[in-house]
C-alpha cells in the first residue's frame, strides 16, 4: 500500500528532465531516422528536385514529430481519461465525412476542417485501439470472454468499419477491423473464437467476394493473375514487381530509379513508396529500412513490457501488432504477395492523416515510457 | 485488493504469453517479407532488369539511304536528292492554330492539302513530327527560312530522297521508287525488316528487282522514354548503311538519243553488244516522269498516264508481244539452210500472188520480183520465196531453230517479273493450246512473221545479235558483274549445224540494207567504220482485204490503231561487228521508212561511241 503510494507520489512528481531522461531515444532516433529516409524517398518521387510533395511532407514531419514530443509529456492517465471521448470525436468526424466529405477519385473520405484537409478514417486505426483499451484496462479476465463484452466490442469495431466502407474504403475498414481485433487478442479474448472466426472468414470467403464491388473483384482477380490485363488492372503490380526487381542487391541508385523516374510507377507518393525506394536503394536498402521497422515494433513492444499499467501495456502491444500489419500489408501488395488494397507505409508515405495518426500512436507509447511507473485506477 | 491483485497477475500472464506469440508470428512474417525482396531483388534480378529497360529503351529506325544506279559511264541514273521539308512538333508550338496558318499562307498551300495537314496533325500524338510538306521548291524553303522569327517550333528539315535526273530517258528500264505498301512490307523481307513509315521502295523495273541490295540498312536511335512514349534522352546511335550502287551497262547518250527518235511515238529501241550480251539501250515510249511518283503522284497526272492511247505504263520492249513481220526471215532462212531445204541456188518465181491450197497468198510487191535466189528474196524481202520455203521447212522445224536463237523464250530470264514471252507455234503448241490441228497455210504465214507468231523486241534484238556474232550464244544482262556470275553454262555455244549457213545470212541482211533494191537502202552509211546490215518488218495489225489491195492507201490515210508495225532489226559495222539493235514503231507503217532511218542515227552514234567504251572497260580491268 505504502509503495503504491509513494510510487504514485513520485511520479507524480516527474520534473521536466525527468521525463526527458525517462525517453526512449533508440525509439526516437528510428523515428527521426526514418523520417528523414522518408523526405529523401520523397525528393526522389519529385524527380529530384523539391517541390510540393516534399516541402508538405517535411513540414508535415516537422509539426508531427513535435506533436509527438507533446503528446510524450502528457501523462498517460490523461490519455486513459480521453479514450472514449477521442474515439467518439472520430465517429463524429466519420459520420460528418459521411454527410460532408470531400470527393476524391470515386470515394468520399477527407472532410473539410477549415485549416485542413482530415481522412478520420485514418486516425480511427488509432483511436480504436485507445479506446478498447480503455474499455478492457479495469476488466476482470472472466468478464472478458462474457457476450455482453465481446458484443461491446464487436460494436465499437463494427460501427467505424462500417462508415469507412461506405466511404467506400474497404483497405483502411479492413485495418481498423484489424487494429481493433489486435486489442481483443491482448485483452485475453479466448483464442477459439479467433480460430473460428478465421475458419468462418476463409468459408465465406467466396461469398464475400460475390458481394465484393466490380472493382475490388477485379483486384482480387489480378492478384491471382496479373498478366490478364497488363496495361489495365495488372499494370500497377507488374510494374511495381519490376521496379523492385530491377533494384538488384545495391539498386540503381539515388534519384536514378528508371521506374519510377520515367513515370512507369503508379501511386509512387503514397501507397507504391516502397518500390521506389527499393527500386533506387536495392535490397540492402530494403532489409536496413525492414530493420527499422522492426526496431521500432520491438521498441514498441519492449516500452509495453515496462509500463505498470495494464492499459499502456495493452495499448503498446496493440499498436505495435497494428504498425506491423500496417507495414506488411503494404509490403506484401506492393511485392506481390497480397491483392492491391489501399493503405500507406506508416510515416514513408506521403499523408497527412496517416502521419499524424501514426505520431499519435508513436506520443502516446512514448508518454508511457515516460510515465511508465504511472499506475491508473 | 488481492483478488484484484491476482486478477492482475493472471491479466499479465495472459497478456505476455499472447505478446510472444504475437512476436514470434511478427519474426516470420518479417522473415518472409526478406525472402520475397531477395526472391525479386537478388535471384529474379536479371529478369527484373530486362523488363525494366523493356519499359524505357525505345528504338527509332530512320529511312535507309537508297543505293544509286550509274551508267557505263558512271553518270547516275538514279540517284538520292536533298529533299526540303518542314516538320513541325506540335507541342513544341505555343499557338498551333496561328502558325499553321501562317505556313498555309506563306507555302499558299490549297484548302485540301490544308485539311489533310490538319487531319495528319489530329493522328500523331502532340510530341511526334508532323510532316507539312515533304518536297518544297528552294524558293518556298528560303521563304520560309526567313520567317522563322515567328514560327516558332517549325523545323525546316533536309531529308534525302530518290531523283531520276535523266526524268523519262530511263523509266521503264529502272522503275520508280515510292511509299511501300502493306504488300510490299509482306512480300519482301528486307522492306519489313527496314520499314519506316514513309519509306521508299522499288515498285517496278530495276529498283523492284535489286530492292534488297538498294535499300541498305536503318539508322538506329536509341531512346530512353518515360510511360507515355515520350523521349527523354538519346542513349545511343548507330549509322545504318547506305545501299549498294548498281552500274548499269546502258550508254546514257545511246538511250537518250532512242527516246528522242521515237519521240510522240509508240515503241521500243534496243541495243545490245553481240558478244557480251550488255545492253547500251533500252527504251519504251512514250515514256513518263518516274519522279512524279517519289512523292505520290497526284491524281490529274496519274489519270494523264494512264489514259494515254499509247500506254506509257507498257514496257514495250519486255511486254510487247508484236508479230515480227518480215524480221523473222532471216531466222526462216536459216531453219531451211540447217536443214538442207534449199541451197543458195535455190529459185522462186514471184508473180505477186500465189494459190496454195485454196487461198491467196500476196507478195507485198503486187507485180512480183520475178526469178528470185535466197540472197534476193532476203534482199527484197520477198515473201512468195518465203512462203515457199516455209511451206517445204515445216513449222515444226521452224520453231526449232527460231527457238535456238532465243524467241519464245524471256531474254532476261527472272530480271524482269514483267518480262514476256512471245510465242513461237508449232503443231504440238496448237493442239494442246487450242485443241486444233495445224493448218499448212499457217506455216506458210508463219514464214513472214505473222499468224501466230508473237516476239518481244528485245528478243528479236537477240536474235539478230547472235546472227551477227557468228551463231553464238549469249545471254544479255543489264547490270555490270551479272555477266561473272548468273550466267549458264551454255554462254557462247555455238547455234547452228554449219557456219556457212549463218554467213550466208549475214551477207544476205548486207545486200538489204547496203545493195540498190535493198529494202533498207535508204538508211544505208557506206563509210564501212558504220556500215550496217540489217531487215526491215511490216507487221500487219489486221488482215488485208481484197479492197483495201485495191484501194492501196498510202500510210497516213489509215486510221492509226490499223496502220502496220514499222520494224528493224540490225548489226552493224559490218566488218567486225560489235552491236545489234532492234527498233519497233507502233502503226509506223512501213519498216524501211520509218524504223530504218532510226537505225542508222543510233549506229552513228553508237559505234562513234565505242572507244570511249572500250577506254572504259580496260580502265574496269585496271581497277581490278
Amino acid at each position: 500500500m505504502y509503495i503504491y503510494q509513494h510510487s504514485r507520489l513520485k511520479t507524480n512528481r516527474l520534473s521536466f528532465f525527468q521525463k526527458f531522461r525517462n525517453f526512449d531515444y533508440i525509439l526516437l532516433f528510428c523515428i527521426i531516422i526514418l523520417g528523414f529516409i522518408s523526405l529523401i524517398t520523397m525528393y526522389s518521387t519529385d524527380g529530384g528536385q523539391a517541390l510540393f510533395h516534399t516541402k508538405s511532407h517535411f513540414t508535415k514531419l516537422i509539426v508531427f514529430t513535435i506533436m509527438m514530443l507533446i503528446i510524450s509529456f502528457i501523462n498517460i492517465k490523461y490519455w486513459f481519461a480521453l479514450g472514449y471521448l477521442s474515439y467518439l470525436m472520430v465517429i463524429g468526424l466519420l459520420v460528418g465525412t459521411y454527410l460532408f466529405g470531400i470527393t476524391s477519385s470515386g470515394s468520399q473520405r477527407w472532410i473539410n476542417l477549415y485549416f485542413i484537409n482530415l481522412q478520420p478514417s485514418e486516425l480511427m486505426k488509432v483511436f480504436i485501439i485507445l479506446c478498447l483499451a480503455k474499455y478492457f484496462h479495469r476488466m476482470k479476465l472472466e468478464n472478458v470472454n462474457s457476450i455482453y463484452t465481446i458484443l461491446t466490442s464487436l460494436i465499437i469495431i463494427m460501427l467505424p468499419m462500417g462508415l469507412v466502407i461506405v466511404q467506400p474504403d474497404l483497405g483502411t475498414s479492413l485495418l481498423i477491423g484489424i487494429s481493433g481485433i489486435a486489442v481483443l487478442w491482448f485483452a485475453g479474448v479466448n483464442h477459439k473464437y479467433f480460430i473460428y472466426t478465421m475458419l468462418g472468414f476463409v468459408i465465406s470467403l467466396p461469398f464475400i467476394i460475390a458481394f465484393l464491388k466490380p472493382y475490388q473483384k477485379l483486384r482480387v482477380l489480378t492478384f491471382l493473375n496479373p498478366d490478364r490485363d497488363p496495361l489495365g488492372a495488372g499494370y500497377q503490380i507488374i510494374q511495381s514487381k519490376i521496379a523492385v526487381g530491377s533494384g538488384g542487391i545495391f539498386g540503381k541508385g539515388f534519384l536514378k530509379g528508371t521506374q519510377s523516374y520515367l513515370e512507369f510507377l503508379p501511386e509512387k507518393h503514397t501507397d507504391f513508396i516502397f518500390t521506389l525506394f527499393s527500386e533506387e536503394f536495392g535490397f540492402v536498402g530494403s532489409a536496413i529500412l525492414l530493420i527499422i521497422y522492426a526496431i521500432i515494433i520491438y521498441r514498441i513492444v519492449v516500452i509495453g513490457a515496462s509500463c505498470r499499467s495494464y492499459f499502456a501495456k495493452i495499448f503498446c502491444y496493440s499498436f505495435g501488432a497494428a504498425i506491423f500489419v500496417f507495414i506488411t500489408i503494404n509490403m506484401s501488395m506492393v511485392l506481390g504477395l497480397l491483392p492491391i488494397v489501399g493503405s500507406p507505409l506508416p510515416i514513408m508515405s506521403y499523408g497527412g492523416s496517416s502521419m499524424l495518426a501514426t505520431m499519435i500512436g508513436f506520443g502516446i507509447v512514448m508518454s508511457a515510457r515516460v510515465h511508465n511507473q504511472q499506475l491508473i485506477a | 485488493m488481492i483478488n484484484s491483485s491476482s486478477d492482475n497477475v493472471k491479466k499479465l500472464n495472459s497478456i505476455n504469453r499472447r505478446m510472444f506469440i504475437t512476436g514470434s508470428l511478427k519474426f516470420f512474417i518479417m522473415v518472409g517479407i526478406i525472402s520475397r525482396l531477395f526472391f525479386l531483388q537478388v535471384k529474379e534480378n536479371k529478369k527484373y532488369l530486362t523488363l525494366s529497360d523493356k519499359n524505357r529503351i525505345r528504338e527509332w529506325k530512320l529511312a535507309p539511304i537508297r543505293g544509286e544506279f550509274h551508267d557505263y559511264f558512271g553518270n547516275i541514273i538514279a540517284g538520292n536528292f536533298e529533299a526540303y521539308q518542314l516538320h513541325i512538333i506540335p507541342e513544341q508550338v505555343d499557338d498551333f492554330r496561328y502558325v499553321i496558318y501562317r505556313i498555309k499562307d506563306l507555302l499558299e498551300l490549297s484548302d485540301k492539302e490544308f485539311r489533310k495537314v490538319l487531319k495528319k496533325k489530329n493522328e500523331i500524338k502532340p510530341w511526334e513530327t508532323l510532316i507539312v510538306s515533304d518536297n518544297l521548291s528552294w524558293q518556298k524553303f528560303s521563304k520560309i527560312n526567313n520567317h522563322l522569327y515567328d514560327l516558332n517550333g517549325v523545323k525546316p528539315v533536309i531529308s534525302i530522297s530518290r531523283s531520276y535526273p535523266f526524268k523519262e530517258n530511263f523509266t521503264h528500264l529502272i522503275g520508280y521508287v515510292s511509299q511501300a505498301n502493306q504488300n510490299d512490307i509482306e512480300t519482301t523481307e528486307s522492306i519489313k525488316k527496314n520499314f519506316v513509315p514513309g519509306l521508299k521502295v522499288g515498285k517496278v523495273g530495276l529498283e523492284k528487282t535489286f530492292e534488297e541490295k538498294l535499300i541498305g540498312t536503318n539508322d538506329i536511335e536509341r531512346y530512353e522514354v518515360n510511360a507515355y512514349g515520350r523521349r527523354i534522352s538519346q542513349l545511343e546511335f548507330q549509322k545504318g548503311e547506305k545501299g549498294q550502287t548498281l552500274k548499269l551497262t546502258i550508254d546514257t547518250e545511246v538511250q537518250k538519243l532512242a527516246n528522242e527518235l521515237l519521240k510522240d511515238q509508240a515503241g521500243s529501241i534496243c541495243v545490245m553488244d553481240i558478244y557480251t550480251g550488255a545492253i547500251i539501250a533500252m527504251h519504251s515510249s512514250p515514256s513518263f516522269d518516274p519522279n512524279l511518283f517519289v512523292f505520290g503522284i497526284s491524281k490529274d497526272d496519274w489519270q494523264l498516264i494512264r489514259n494515254d492511247p499509247m500506254k506509257p505504263l507498257v514496257n514495250k520492249t519486255l511486254q510487247g508481244n508484236y508479230s515480227p513481220g518480215s524480221t523473222i526471215k532471216p531466222i526462216v532462212a536459216l531453219s531451211a539452210l540447217e536443214n538442207g531445204i534449199i541451197d543458195t541456188n535455190f529459185t522462186v518465181k514471184c508473180t505477186g500472188k500465189n494459190e496454195m491450197y485454196g487461198q491467196t497468198y500476196h507478195c507485198w510487191k503486187k507485180k512480183g520480183h520475178g526469178f528470185v535466189s535466197l540472197r534476193n528474196a532476203m534482199k527484197q524481202s520477198c515473201d512468195t520465196y518465203f512462203y515457199e520455203i516455209a511451206r517445204k521447212l515445216g513449222v515444226d522445224r521452224l520453231s526449232e531453230t527460231a527457238k535456238k536463237f532465243g524467241l519464245g523464250e524471256k531474254v532476261f530470264r527472272d530480271l524482269f517479273d514483267i518480262e514476256k514471252k512471245g510465242l513461237i507455234p508449232n503443231t504440238q503448241w496448237k493442239k494442246n493450246a487450242l485443241g486444233k490441228g495445224w493448218l499448212l497455210g499457217e506455216t506458210i504465214i508463219t514464214g513472214i512473221g505473222q499468224g501466230y507468231i508473237q516476239t518481244t523486241p528485245i528478243q528479236l534484238c537477240l536474235m539478230t545479235a547472235q546472227i551477227a556474232n557468228g551463231g553464238y550464244k549469249i545471254y544479255p544482262y543489264i547490270v555490270v558483274g551479272d555477266e561473272q556470275k548468273n550466267q549458264p553454262a551454255d554462254k557462247y555455244i555455238p547455234l547452228y549445224e554449219n557456219s556457212k549457213n549463218i554467213r550466208i545470212i549475214k551477207d544476205a541482211m548486207f545486200g538489204s540494207t547496203n545493195e540498190v533494191m535493198g529494202t533498207s537502202y535508204k538508211s544505208r552509211i557506206d563509210n564501212p567504220k558504220y556500215q550496217f546490215a540489217g531487215k526491215t518488218g511490216t507487221a500487219q495489225v489486221k488482215k488485208i482485204t481484197e479492197r483495201d489491195r485495191e484501194l492501196d492507201l498510202k500510210t497516213f490515210e489509215i486510221p492509226y490503231e490499223e496502220r502496220d508495225h514499222a520494224l528493224y532489226v540490225a548489226f552493224g559495222p559490218y566488218k567486225n561487228p560489235r552491236y545489234a539493235l532492234s527498233v519497233i514503231v507502233e502503226h509506223g507503217g512501213n519498216g524501211s521508212t520509218t524504223a530504218a532511218p532510226m537505225a542508222k542515227k543510233l549506229f552513228k552514234l553508237i559505234i562513234d561511241r565505242h572507244n570511249l567504251r572500250q577506254s572504259m572497260d580496260d580502265r574496269r580491268y585496271l581497277e581490278i
